[in-house]
């Protein structure tokens, strides 16, 4: 995978993030490549808000103060699209219209050129997460395991350099969702991608063996 | 828990309601056909020829229209300007949501959307108009110190022969519909995040919009554009005041023909009327099978991953100055037709009249013109159109369970919209003479329904389903009845969308051009009907003032339903969201 | 609740569709006018009129406020954009079997549609001569009042005005404007995209064609038979020899032509054409009256006169209010509101009344009237051409659309 010469992961520099007169997130911390982070705390917290600026949606309500640096790479008021963070969020959103191996597809950089090439690149992905010869199957049939490592492939697929994972699990019944956040965090740290996951899920942050980090409704 | 609406015996309440609903749209529709069809072949119903001659099925109208020089040239014509004017409103109205939406611009736009809504059709094209002829407004601010003209140059802005002034004036009022239903289909859930996903996936937004959501949102929004392209194919006044005229496009010509007193002519204009109906049906299956073509082609194109981040500030720029456009053009515009209503003396290349006069007001004022009765007339026949709409619309969606998304039902509520008037409404017209109906207020207004009917179930039909049923299911655990939870749970809470429908269809009544003329026999006079016999007139001065009575009574209706619900719930900070687009 | 309403609604939809207020079906004798006075009082005419300009609207506004302090009759205009509507409504009356109370009182007609009207038995009448104002009417020194396009009126209509096609030119712009049918192409030659006229059928576009016919054709008499297709072609081949060579150089070059009368007066107004005409020698006065043309227009007429002809107004057979409308018919034909109507301030309308058959008192008012600034005086005018046989017209408005009226 394509990574940054000087690998040091994200770094979140003196971040401050306001709504109005109200402080909501304040946080200074770096993520390694290959190490997850965990972030918890209440409803109304500011777990989104944190995230959303991460990736450079934030909402013009809010106002924000600090650097976001990805491997070197200030990228505090770069597009969405040129970031190169990748997020999971609570749905998979898979979209409706295109098959499976057409949402994988759509992950892919427009740079791998040829319909050969992206088919088994795709055919690899599908592999990869034990899905082979899934590529024409309706994302609607999958099951609910089977759409999440989907939507981690599609989100890989574009090579980020960063993830992001927005309460990924919390709509999976138990078992799968151990199964399937083993299969995130194996695949994340196989990229050495530096990984920020927020959850509810005490047992998420155990499972990610990285440092925890507390948002509190009055940050 | 969608049948809310209780009453005693609810299924057989629903299904009478359902089917009453049906004929209002469907029974005056096929009776209009069928006062079209025997004409184009022949027979006049109830006709007694003159001289005995008796009445024989024939082909002979249908070989006069095959014969008449300029058939294909009109037929061209109608093709050129209607599926084209809807291309390129459709291409806009999703470029704009995709590229702007979210941002302050759009913001703006949505504002805008109910005034320009508002707008009838003979007032934007008269506006359009005013605005580019020759000698029109913006020639006369640019003249002479930037163009040189002395005297209005000779080009053929308006009326030219390939329909440009006409598209662009269908652009300018199909735009705002398609931004609204595109806005009102945008509404589910299931397409939230998928632009931040796209764009976290390294895709420019639009680009993205483009690949994600808008698949999602055409099927939503398939009928609406039919409706705009059936529309855009036969216009009557807006070809009539913008297009060409040799040949005119075919929906004028059968207007015309149909008002000739020679019968052949009429027989002439109705077997024209079908042919115009079957050239719409073939433009109708055409987009549909292009729309699959597309879809085949973006498959191709969603695979290849393109990102298009290089198209981002090109879209955005594009579609920022196409609303600076339109708003811009909106308002010079207005300027136009405002100061026209107040001049004296306005020579080329004057930017401003020489002299100033209140002549046209103060006649406006005293009663005279007919302006304030024109007003007054109007504004009844809306009010009642829009009151039994729409009763029929509530009481439609309250024996109705859903609307699913492009269901046999969702057909019906369309037809009259996609049904082009100058197809049935002349047809509708000899019907209700051989019913022995006298044209006056009260039947326009019935006509009226048929089409407000349709909007109002259309603006209403989001919020309705959209209400959370729990609300009822909490209200009858508390021991309320039905029809309590209807009349001060779902009423109230539907006040603002209900009143934004009844703009909508208030609006719509206030634009119709056809049925008002047929069907009031000529003595029904509406600002519609007097703006667009005034247009062929030329008084720029009454023109300009009966445009802006006519754009301002429909405003006004808005404005209304926009701030009624304030004041009503002045202090329910969770009931002043705006319903438009809903 | 809602079925109450539904059925309240359903039952005010029977009303409307059911009933029908019966009109008293007795058809009122012109002859006997105490009669007809008692018979109309109550009644509302709706006059069926052409509605394009606002001036005329307003004079039947005021003619029926003078009717219902007169006689008790209201007048209601129902403004058409084609007088060929009103025919078609009466005409589709007849063919739902509508043989009374129709909705048309009274129409503004002349030509074409009268020969129409008339041919078809969808006339009440006769009843012009049997009016008690038709002792003004000049029948001798304006024959077109009785002779509608070559048409015997029959006493199926009764005139109201007359009317005359002058030439309009801005003095500023051009001093000298064209004459004849000749100097006109010559001069637009010259001047190229600065004349053009009402695209035919329009009645006003129609009438330059006939009066260009009636200069080109070699024996302008044969235009008052109805057309022979024998001898048509040739007939008519000179006139499109000239518009051959004419229309390259009309305004727009000619791809593109005004609707109408006031549409064309728009593009003289706006400078967007030098040379103009009409169908009312009044006309150019009152619209600088009116601030729309600025004070420097003239009207001229060509040398060897202009096409003139009467307008009238007609009853259908099945009109509802009959009485009224002959009410209606007699006041046009009063002294009093033919000269209104001849006041350039307020229409500018030749009167159809014979000065010597008035009143001192009657006559003065028109004696007052200053016929204004753009107006030619009555001697000024030239020779009134008659108008060809309807035929004709129909037939060159035809043509003329299929060789001009769709693009090459």
């Amino acid at each position: 995978m394509v990574q940054g010469q000087q690998k040091t992961g994200l770094e979140i520099c003196a971040l401050k993030i306001w709504c109005g007169a109200r402080r909501l997130v304040e946080m200074d911390h770096q993520i390694s490549p290959g190490q997850i982070t965990s972030v918890m705390g209440p409803s109304g917290a500011g777990k989104s808000t944190l995230l959303s600026a991460l990736i450079g949606a934030l909402a013009p309500e809010f106002r924000m103060q600090g650097r976001v640096i990805l491997h070197g790479r200030d990228v505090t008021d770069a597009p969405i699209a040129t970031r190169r963070i990748g997020i999971l969020f609570q749905d998979d959103l898979l979209f409706p219209h295109l098959s499976v191996g057409g949402n994988l597809a759509f992950g892919l950089p427009a740079c791998l050129r040829g319909r050969a090439v992206r088919q088994a690149r795709v055919a690899q992905a599908l592999e990869q997460a034990g899905l082979a010869g899934f590529e024409d199957r309706d994302p609607a049939t999958l099951s609910g395991g089977q759409r999440a490592r989907v939507a981690l492939m599609r989100t890989l697929l574009a090579e980020p350099q960063a993830l992001l994972l927005d309460e990924p699990f919390s709509r999976l019944d138990s078992d799968l969702r151990a199964q399937v956040r083993g299969f995130v965090f194996d695949q994340a740290r196989a990229l050495g991608l530096p990984v920020m996951l927020v959850t509810h899920d005490a047992g998420d942050a155990t499972a990610a063996q990285g440092p925890v980090l507390q948002l509190t409704s009055d940050a | 828990m969608n049948h809310a609406l209780g009453w005693p015996h609810a299924a057989a309440w629903a299904k009478t309601v359902r089917l009453f609903c049906v004929m209002v749209l469907v029974v005056p529709i096929a009776l209009g056909l069928w006062g079209m069809i025997l004409p184009a072949f022949g027979v006049v119903p109830g006709l007694r020829a003159a001289g005995g001659a008796s009445v024989a099925l024939t082909l002979a109208p249908w070989r006069a229209v095959w014969q008449w020089p300029g058939l294909w040239e009109a037929l061209w014509l109608a093709f050129l300007s209607g599926v084209g004017s809807t291309l390129i409103a459709f291409a806009l109205s999703q470029a704009i949501v995709a590229a702007l939406q979210g941002g302050r611009v759009f913001g703006l736009v949505m504002r805008l959307l109910a005034p320009m809504l508002a707008l009838p059709h003979a007032a934007a094209a008269l506006g359009l108009a005013f605005l580019i002829a020759p000698s029109g407004f913006l020639a006369r601010l640019l003249s002479p110190w930037a163009t040189g003209w002395q005297d209005p140059p000779d080009l053929l802005v308006l009326q030219d022969p390939w329909g440009l002034a006409l598209m662009a004036g269908l652009v300018a009022k199909e735009l705002p519909f398609l931004l609204l239903v595109t806005l009102a289909a945008l509404g589910q859930p299931a397409l939230r995040g998928r632009v931040l996903l796209a764009q976290s996936l390294g895709y420019g937004r639009t680009v993205g919009w483009f690949k994600t959501v808008f698949p999602a949102i055409y099927p939503q929004i398939r009928l609406p554009i039919y409706a705009v392209l059936a529309y855009a194919m036969t216009s009557v006044e807006m070809a009539a005041i913008l297009g060409p005229t040799r040949p005119a496009p075919l929906a004028v010509q059968v207007v015309i023909w149909m008002g000739q007193p020679d019968l052949a002519l009429r027989m002439q204009g109705a077997a024209a009327a079908l042919f115009l109906l079957g050239a719409v049906l073939g433009a109708l299956i055409l987009w549909h099978f292009g729309a699959r073509m597309v879809a085949h082609w973006a498959r191709a194109w969603n695979f290849s991953g393109v990102r298009g981040l290089w198209a981002e500030g090109w879209l955005r720029g594009g579609m920022l100055a196409v609303v600076a456009l339109g708003v811009v053009g909106m308002v010079v515009g207005l300027l136009g037709l405002t100061i026209w209503s107040f001049a004296g003396i306005w020579r080329f290349p004057d930017a401003l009249p020489q002299t100033w006069s209140l002549g046209v007001w103060r006649d406006v004022w005293r009663g005279g013109g007919g302006l304030l009765s024109a007003l007054g007339t109007t504004i009844l026949i809306a009010l009642g159109a829009t009151l039994v709409g729409a009763i029929l619309a509530l009481a439609w969606l309250g024996a109705r369970p859903k609307v699913a998304g492009t269901s046999p039902v969702l057909w019906l509520i369309y037809l009259p919209l996609i049904m082009p008037q100058v197809v049935f409404v002349p047809g509708l017209q000899t019907a209700a003479l051989a019913l022995g109906m006298q044209g006056g207020v009260v039947l326009v207004m019935a006509t009226h329904v048929i089409f407000v009917f349709p909007y109002v179930v259309l603006s209403l039909c989001g919020p309705w389903q959209s209400w959370d049923p729990r609300l009822a299911l909490q209200a009858a655990a508390l021991g309320a009845g039905r029809v309590r939870i209807f009349w001060s749970l779902r009423l109230p809470m539907l006040l603002a969308a209900l009143l934004t429908a009844a703009a909508v269809g208030f609006a719509v009544s206030v634009g119709q051009y056809l049925p008002t003329l047929l069907m009031g026999a000529g003595r029904v006079e509406t600002l519609t009907t007097e703006a667009v016999a005034l247009a062929a007139g030329g008084n720029r001065r009454l023109i300009g003032a009966y445009a802006l009575a006519q754009i301002i009574v429909p405003v006004i209706g808005f404005a209304a339903a926009v701030i009624l619900p304030g004041v009503i719930f002045a202090n329910r900070r969770g009931m002043s969201r705006v319903a438009i687009g809903g | 609740m809602f079925t109450k309403l539904g059925q309240i609604i359903a039952v005010a939809l029977a009303i409307n569709v059911g009933v029908q207020i019966p009109v008293a079906a007795q058809t009122p004798e012109p002859t006997n006018w105490p009669a007809v006075l008692d018979q109309a009082r109550g009644q509302t005419v709706y006059w069926h009129a052409w509605g394009g300009d606002p001036r005329i609207n307003d004079f039947i506004e005021w003619l029926g406020e003078t009717a219902e302090a007169r006689h008790g009759v209201r007048v209601q205009q129902v403004k058409l954009a084609s007088t060929s509507d009103a025919v078609t409504r009466v005409l589709s009356e007849r063919a739902a079997g509508q043989d009374s109370g129709g909705a048309v009182d009274l129409i503004w007609i002349n030509g074409g549609n009268f020969a129409a009207m008339k041919s078809a038995d969808l006339l009440f009448g006769p009843f012009a001569e049997a009016l008690p104002n038709w002792r003004y009417v000049d029948v001798v020194g304006k024959p077109a009042v009785a002779n509608d396009f070559t048409v015997p009126t029959d006493g199926l209509e009764s005139p109201w005005a007359m009317a005359q096609l002058v030439f309009e030119h801005d003095s500023a712009r051009l001093p000298n404007p064209p004459r004849s049918a000749a100097a006109l192409l010559e001069w637009a030659r010259a001047n190229p995209g600065r004349f053009t006229f009402p695209q035919p059928p329009d009645y006003l576009g129609t009438t330059f064609l006939k009066q260009i016919l009636i200069g080109v054709i070699g024996d302008a008499r044969v235009l008052q038979a109805p057309v022979d297709p024998a001898q048509y072609t040739a007939q008519v081949a000179p006139l499109w020899r000239y518009l051959d060579d004419l229309t390259p150089h009309l305004w727009r070059s000619g791809r593109a032509f005004p609707a109408n009368e006031p549409a064309l007066a728009q593009l003289l107004a706006d400078g967007e054409i030098a040379l103009s005409f009409a169908f009312n020698p009044g006309r150019a006065s009152a619209a600088i009256a009116d601030g729309q043309l600025p004070d420097t227009v003239r009207s001229f007429v060509w040398q060897g006169g202009t096409i003139g002809n009467a307008s009238f107004v007609a009853i259908p057979y099945n009109a509802a209010h009959q009485a009224g409308a002959l009410v209606v018919a007699n006041l046009l034909l009063d002294p009093e509101v033919q000269a209104r109507a001849a006041d350039p301030n307020v229409l500018g309308f030749q009167t159809v009344l014979n000065m010597d058959a008035l009143d001192p008192v009657a006559r003065a008012r028109f004696d007052r009237l200053d016929l204004g600034i753009a107006t030619l005086a009555p001697a000024d005018l030239g020779p009134s051409l008659l108008e060809p046989h309807p035929s004709w017209m129909e037939q060159i408005a035809k043509d003329w659309s299929l060789r001009y009226g769709i693009a090459q």
